[in-house]
């Protein structure tokens, strides 16, 4: 299980072939990068603030409930921290089970906990001024899914 | 102490030294300091995390606590 924070930018490729090499009990790998958005040329750079040493942690008791929780053999999140331009990938999320369904489901819960409950702070810069970011009520109810859903 | 997300906007610092015996009376010392920093302390979302825990409600204070203020996150 790896969770870690980079400020350079990398390969969600390369990260995904190291990630899947010689596995030959793993069904399933399950990957999401996400990458920022220009927001039609309103936003020119992303800022990601983490309070490091906490977020780590706080993302890694996360990752252990998921692996419990759809039985995962391995993971990893690797989030970008500092500036990050349009186009380039923010964060991105692998998961290995037996089969699909737990490697799916894993890497959606963990995206919902990232984007709305693990400590990033995001400011977008755009030719208007820089603003923070706060999760949407849309982020807040993909999270809650997951509290509803404790009867697997 | 230190300040995260628009927080370290709202008082333009982000980490200062501060002596204070609990967390009730920092939150008032900072208050009084700085009106605009105390109430965006005071807002919806905001957590607090003692020596990189969160806590909640009042705690006392060890010398040398870092005390963190959290705002509504928002990652990925």
């Amino acid at each position: 299980m790896s969770v870690r924070l980079t400020f350079e930018p990398f390969d969600p490729g390369a990260l995904l072939a190291e990630f899947a090499r010689g596995r030959s009990e793993v069904g399933a790998v399950a990957t999401f990068t996400g990458i920022a958005r220009a927001e039609a040329g309103q936003t020119s750079i992303l800022e990601l603030e983490a309070y490091p040493g906490f977020t780590e942690r706080e993302i890694e008791k996360i990752a252990m409930q998921a692996k419990a929780r759809f039985g995962l053999i391995d993971l990893q999140v690797l989030h970008r921290i500092g500036q990050i331009a349009p186009g380039e990938p923010i964060v991105f999320v692998a998961t290995a089970a037996t089969h699909r369904r737990g490697a799916f489901e894993a890497c959606d819960f963990l995206m919902d906990y990232l984007k709305s409950r693990a400590p990033f702070w995001k400011k977008e810069h755009g030719p208007g001024g820089a603003r923070w970011i706060e999760p949407r009520a849309q982020d807040h109810a993909d999270v809650a899914r997951w509290d509803k859903e404790t009867s697997r | 102490m230190l300040l995260f997300g628009r927080l370290s906007d709202v008082a333009g610092w982000r980490e200062r030294q501060i002596d204070s015996p609990f967390l009730s009376a920092l939150r008032v010392r900072l208050a009084s300091d700085d009106p605009a920093l105390g109430e965006a302390l005071e807002g919806p979302g905001v957590q607090v995390a003692v020596d990189q825990m969160i806590v909640r409600g009042d705690t006392a204070l060890n010398a040398g606590a870092e005390v963190a203020f959290l705002p509504p996150m928002s990652g990925g």
